[in-house]
């Protein structure tokens, strides 16, 4: 199929960006949205021209590297899918598409399409773990029984792979998904409770420092995240951060 | 006011400011529907309570307070979530995944606040300020306007808006247990934003063609 | 046979402490050197990688004091391949009473490994297996639970009981999540720096150790310097030199490949293993393959038909894999191996499939195809439901949603990824899959303390060959890298680490960081200057085809030679003819990709000559010329019970000089000695 591509191109972090017509023919419909992209790059190294910078890595829709606003959605219309994973049969020939890096001012442009999430790194940094240190003497795994129910809502909110698509899609730029994933995993879980008032404000404050807009509770976040992270996790943050300040 | 730092407290704290004013909705409708039944007199007995009953002019300035947090916060809110994002998208297709009014709350409320202070000015500063011979006379009368009441109802359909997604999203904010009660929450939301668009809506219309 | 001269360099010895199997480690520990807490202060230590080996090892050496650098290509230490670890992790932990034991896990990794692996090191693997466990959960890793709140367990393949812990079909990911989270407990502390989007490209070795690497940042290009008393190398295996694999786009050989270039051996090369359970390869412009979790062959039954005809008219399209009735379907594995059936280990399961494909039998339109059937499980599970739910005389159709509510609840998510790829439902016909290349039990030589024969170079994980012999088992990967980071590394390091307490900062103005940063700066402007005509990814193309056809899944003397040959030629092309676009000083993929590419055109010919000295059969590595009649692995204790360790035949910057043969590679034979088992053959019928 043929494809007419808008692609935001911006040389680097201080330079101006702007939107840029690619046409692209011999695209198949079972290539990945970014064996598309490589296509295109592929094209437009022979032609002498600089490929378009992109992030990606696993390719199985794991890694979280991936991202790309595609026709004005986060990894582009396929529900709980990454980029990665999303196929060109969704596409039809002649389609335009355009795509954008992620827009925040938390995730500022590096280059093309590439954003800097290390705001999302600095937040778990600030209490997204366990105060445990490796020993292997900590108490036998078993000896701590929790209910299936409560390990599997963890296991759910654990899920996140930190992609920032929820970040991307909010009208406010916020980041209550991504933190209330974490803040909700280890809520769950007796071993996370200890200190859960200390996380749960220290990971909001950096939340905030970091220049994340704040949840208005619009849902977005939770449609376009390619994992399914629920907006439970976003009450559970907040019954958390209430808890906090009666501690 | 430390409490207030994070984002996360603020948004508490319009979820508390929002369901006050919920609170009072409530109150202010079930008073309006007195004027279609009983009629006339339940009215000004209801007029005359609120305008004498200790407690209510107690809370009057507390409501005051409650209207000026909600729209100050709110408006402080937008704005400073707007700053997030310098540069837009391009093409941005936010519909697939989140209501329009959720989106909208600022532009619902601001139409809101519209409303509150052509009401203000219309009826709420003569009744404080001058002796109003008749209530009944003076809220029934204002409907007699095409204008206004065109006003009158577009705002509470624009609050029906706003508390659809206002109401679920203040639950939200507080952080009820979202397995348990979200369909509770959501339906009684709508349900409530419903009523009260459609019952403030109704008594405008009412007046204006009896 | 083989016309290739090898030279013999001296063997090694890898320092395995003496007596009795299950007290070494423990005894071992006792006597090492420790280092006091003031001096650790003192010492710093880089780590290069952030998976689970890098990111636990990373942590557990700044919990102890040691000043780390950690360093990572993506832009996040979450991110690191180890997240695509799908199954599970193997303890013996033994919750299930099955008969479990350290012995027991050990036995099973040194067999499943065709007696190619060190005893010493498998045994402390299977003994600090538990303590993973334990430490993973206090860490906050949900584990599947059973509802009486406790651990639940699976099986693997090649193992008779059930010791796989798992969360759904994304173990490895929370389990590096758990990593990354004890990591950030130690960034937010500022014990480890950590470098994100920087590449290490080159070791930095100053009398004979390893004390530093030159990085590159890959956002501005520049080159780094950074110095210290240890190096780690967590960077994981070297899969990618076939192209397509299962494998990140970014995964490489480059750390581990320089450390060689710079004297470090590099081990058993041509122990790579193919996964049996991939989504087959679809059109040439593929980048890369999916590994279905090997899990699914716990409920999946594998088959071909039986018939040439229907498996032509499946290919052609003119039949269903679901209009092949039961009796014309061929479980060849369950037919071959009725002690282990589907649940054979990875090197046989892929050989099994290959030898069905190549007699005719694949059912895709490439041929290279067979499938994975669920229907069985879900009707098994269908009516056990039924059952439990109490409904009598249950339909067909019931049962089929019953059962398919229970797959979905064990392996959702990988059937969902499936279907998103091939765009067909497997919960209706059944999955097609195809061995691809997946892991390397081969990388830099390490003896006991995981430290490479340069002092002071350590190498943990995926990256080191050290636990796994000729064949990794399922869910052992994620075992050995938390193993080696968490609770080995920060032990043995401290003994090499105990000489440098007075040692001081090393400095990075040596003339051997002068040395290193202008060769590879070199090397760096030679690709931006080269105005050649095919770009980076052409080159890998055509090594990754040469790879996969006489390198891969079954190879020969001749096909080998060739291979060697092919790859030499296809090297000093590349050197002539690649084009990277971009500027040195700038974010460029394709510069990166160049220097990956440049190092697995060398590493590919030393994984064909490796493959090419050991004549013999063993786990991944099959030479066709030596198999039984049946056709199984035929193993030559006699002459290769021993591990092959080749060092660099050139001094390290002369590839851009002159040709260098990785033919010329000097080998050095560590001999495997087997005090506690007895190598026999293996046998999973």
């Amino acid at each position: 199929m043929k494809l007419n591509l808008k692609i935001w191109r911006q040389a680097g972090p201080n330079a101006k960006g702007q939107m840029v017509d690619y046409k692209i023919d011999g695209v198949e419909s079972d290539m990945s949205f970014l064996e598309m992209l490589d296509l295109l790059n592929e094209k437009l190294i022979s032609k002498g021209d600089e490929p378009i910078a992109f992030d990606h890595d696993c390719r199985e829709g794991i890694c979280g590297m991936c991202s790309l606003y595609i026709n004005g959605e986060a990894h582009g219309p396929d529900k709980l899918t990454t980029t990665c994973q999303l196929h060109m049969r969704r596409f039809n020939d002649g389609d335009t598409i355009t795509i954008e890096p992620w827009r925040a001012n938390a995730f500022p442009v590096i280059k093309d399409l590439i954003v800097d999430r290390s705001a999302l790194d600095r937040i778990q940094q600030a209490g997204g773990y366990i105060s445990v240190n490796t020993s292997g003497r900590t108490v036998d795994a078993n000896n701590i029984p929790i209910p299936k129910k409560n390990a599997d809502m963890a296991f759910d909110a654990a899920t996140c792979i930190g992609c920032g698509a929820c970040v991307a899609t909010c009208k406010n730029a916020s980041a209550m998904l991504f933190v209330s994933a974490k803040v909700a995993q280890f809520a769950l879980l007796p071993q996370g409770r200890v200190e859960a008032a200390k996380r749960v404000q220290d990971m909001i404050a950096v939340m905030d420092a970091e220049g994340f807009g704040s949840c208005t509770n619009t849902g977005a976040c939770e449609v376009e995240c390619p994992k399914g992270i629920s907006l439970t996790n976003i009450a559970i943050l907040n019954k958390e951060f209430l808890l906090a300040q009666v501690k | 006011m430390t409490f207030l730092k994070t984002s996360v407290a603020k948004k508490v704290a319009m979820a508390l400011s929002g369901l006050f004013l919920v609170l009072f909705i409530l109150v202010h409708l079930a008073i309006n529907l007195t004027l279609i039944y009983p009629g006339k007199e339940a009215f000004d007995a209801a007029v005359e309570f609120m305008g004498t009953n200790p407690l209510i002019q107690i809370m009057q300035p507390v409501l005051a307070l409650g209207f000026i947090f909600h729209i100050s916060m709110g408006i402080y809110l937008e704005w400073n979530n707007r700053s997030k994002r310098s540069v837009k998208y391009v093409n941005n297709n936010p519909k697939v995944a989140s209501s329009w009014a959720s989106r909208n709350m600022i532009w619902t409320g601001l139409f809101v606040l519209l409303f509150l202070i052509i009401h203000l000015l219309n009826y709420f500063v003569p009744f404080k300020t001058q002796e109003v011979s008749d209530h009944y006379v003076l809220v029934t009368g204002l409907f007699k306007s095409p204008v206004y009441t065109l006003i009158y109802v577009l705002a509470f359909i624009s609050l029906g808006i706003h508390l659809s997604h206002g109401f679920q999203s203040a639950f939200q904010s507080l952080g009820t247990p979202r397995q348990k009660c979200h369909k509770f929450i959501v339906y009684s939301g709508n349900l409530f934003a419903f009523l009260v668009a459609l019952g403030f809506s109704a008594i405008a219309i009412y007046f204006y063609f009896n | 046979m083989s016309t290739i001269n090898i030279k013999e360099g001296i063997p090694l010895k890898a320092k395995i402490p003496q007596g009795d199997l299950a007290k070494k480690w423990t005894t071992y520990k006792n006597k090492i050197r420790l280092v006091s807490p003031a001096n650790k202060r003192k010492l710093d230590i880089i780590v290069i990688g952030t998976g689970l080996a890098g990111a636990s090892a990373a942590a557990s050496l700044a919990e102890l004091g040691y000043n780390v650098k950690a360093f990572a290509f993506q832009d996040s230490p979450r991110r690191a391949h180890s997240i695509a670890a799908q199954g599970g992790i193997n303890a013996s932990k033994n919750y299930q009473n099955d008969g479990d034991s350290d012995w027991r896990l050990f036995y099973d990794t040194i067999k499943g490994g065709d007696y190619r692996g060190r005893e010493a090191n498998t045994y402390r693997l299977a003994e600090v297996s538990g303590s993973i466990i334990d430490q993973a959960v206090m860490q906050g890793v949900p584990f599947a639970r059973e509802y009486g709140g406790l651990l639940d367990n699976r099986s693997f393949g090649g193992v008779l009981v059930s010791r796989t812990f798992y969360a759904k079909g994304q173990t490895g990911q929370q389990l590096l999540l758990g990593a990354y989270s004890a990591l950030n407990r130690q960034i937010a502390r500022g014990k480890v720096e950590m470098y994100n989007r920087h590449e290490m490209i080159d070791l930095v070795v100053i009398d004979g150790h390893a004390r530093g690497i030159i990085a590159r940042n890959l956002i501005t290009g520049e080159l780094e310097r950074h110095s210290a008393h240890a190096v780690v190398i967590a960077s994981g295996g070297y899969s990618n030199v076939y192209f397509l694999s299962t494998n990140a786009m970014g995964s490489n050989a480059t750390a581990a490949w320089r450390a060689h270039r710079k004297g470090a051996y590099f081990a058993n090369p041509a122990f790579v293993q193919i996964h049996p359970t991939c989504i087959p390869r679809s059109s040439e412009h593929q980048s890369k393959l999916t590994l279905m979790s090997e899990s699914l062959r716990n409920d999946g039954r594998i088959w071909v038909p039986k018939k040439l005809e229907d498996a032509q008219a499946i290919r052609e399209g003119k039949l269903k894999p679901t209009d092949i009735p039961e009796e014309d379907r061929d479980y060849y594995l369950e037919r071959r191996y009725p002690a282990f059936g589907n649940l054979v280990p990875r090197d046989v399961a892929s050989r099994a499939a290959k030898e069905r494909c190549d007699a005719g039998y694949g059912v895709n339109k490439t041929g290279e195809a067979v499938y994975l059937d669920f229907a069985t499980a879900i009707e098994r599970y269908g009516k056990e439901q039924a059952h439990l739910k109490g409904i009598k005389n249950p339909s067909k159709e019931v049962i089929r949603e019953l059962g398919e509510k229970v797959i979905e609840e064990k392996y959702g998510n990988l059937f969902q990824m499936y279907e998103k790829i091939v765009d067909d439902n497997p919960y209706k016909t059944p999955m097609m899959i195809y061995p691809a290349n997946h892991y390397t039990m081969g990388g830099l030589w390490v003896d006991y303390d995981l430290q490479s024969n340069l002092p002071g170079l350590f190498v943990i994980g995926e990256a080191n060959f050290s636990d796994h012999g000729a064949n990794r088992l399922g869910a052992s990967a994620l075992m050995q890298g938390l193993a080696d980071g968490y609770f080995v590394l920060p032990y043995t390091i401290g003994d090499y680490l105990a000489d440098y307490i007075r040692e001081g900062k090393i400095p990075t103005d040596t003339p051997e960081f002068d040395e290193a940063e202008e060769k590879v700066a070199e090397e760096i402007n030679f690709f931006i200057n080269n105005e050649g005509k095919f770009s980076v990814d052409y080159f890998h193309k055509k090594l990754g085809k040469i790879m996969w056809d006489k390198v891969g899944l079954s190879r020969n003397a001749q096909g080998l030679q060739e291979a060697i040959k092919e790859i030499q030629e296809l090297r000093a092309q590349f050197w002539k003819d690649v084009r990277v676009p971009g500027k040195a000083n700038d974010y460029n993929p394709e510069l990166e990709k160049a220097g990956y590419v440049a190092d697995y055109l060398e590493l590919g010919e030393l994984l064909a000559l490796d493959a090419l000295n050991r004549n013999e059969s063993c786990g991944g590595h099959f030479r066709e010329e030596y198999q039984t009649p049946d056709g199984e692995a035929l193993r030559d204790d006699e002459h290769y019970a021993y591990v092959a360790a080749w060092e660099y035949p050139a001094k390290p910057y002369e590839r851009y000089t002159k040709h260098v043969n990785m033919s010329d590679e000097i080998l050095h034979k560590e001999p495997l000695v087997f005090e506690f088992v007895k190598p026999t053959t293996r046998s999973y019928k």
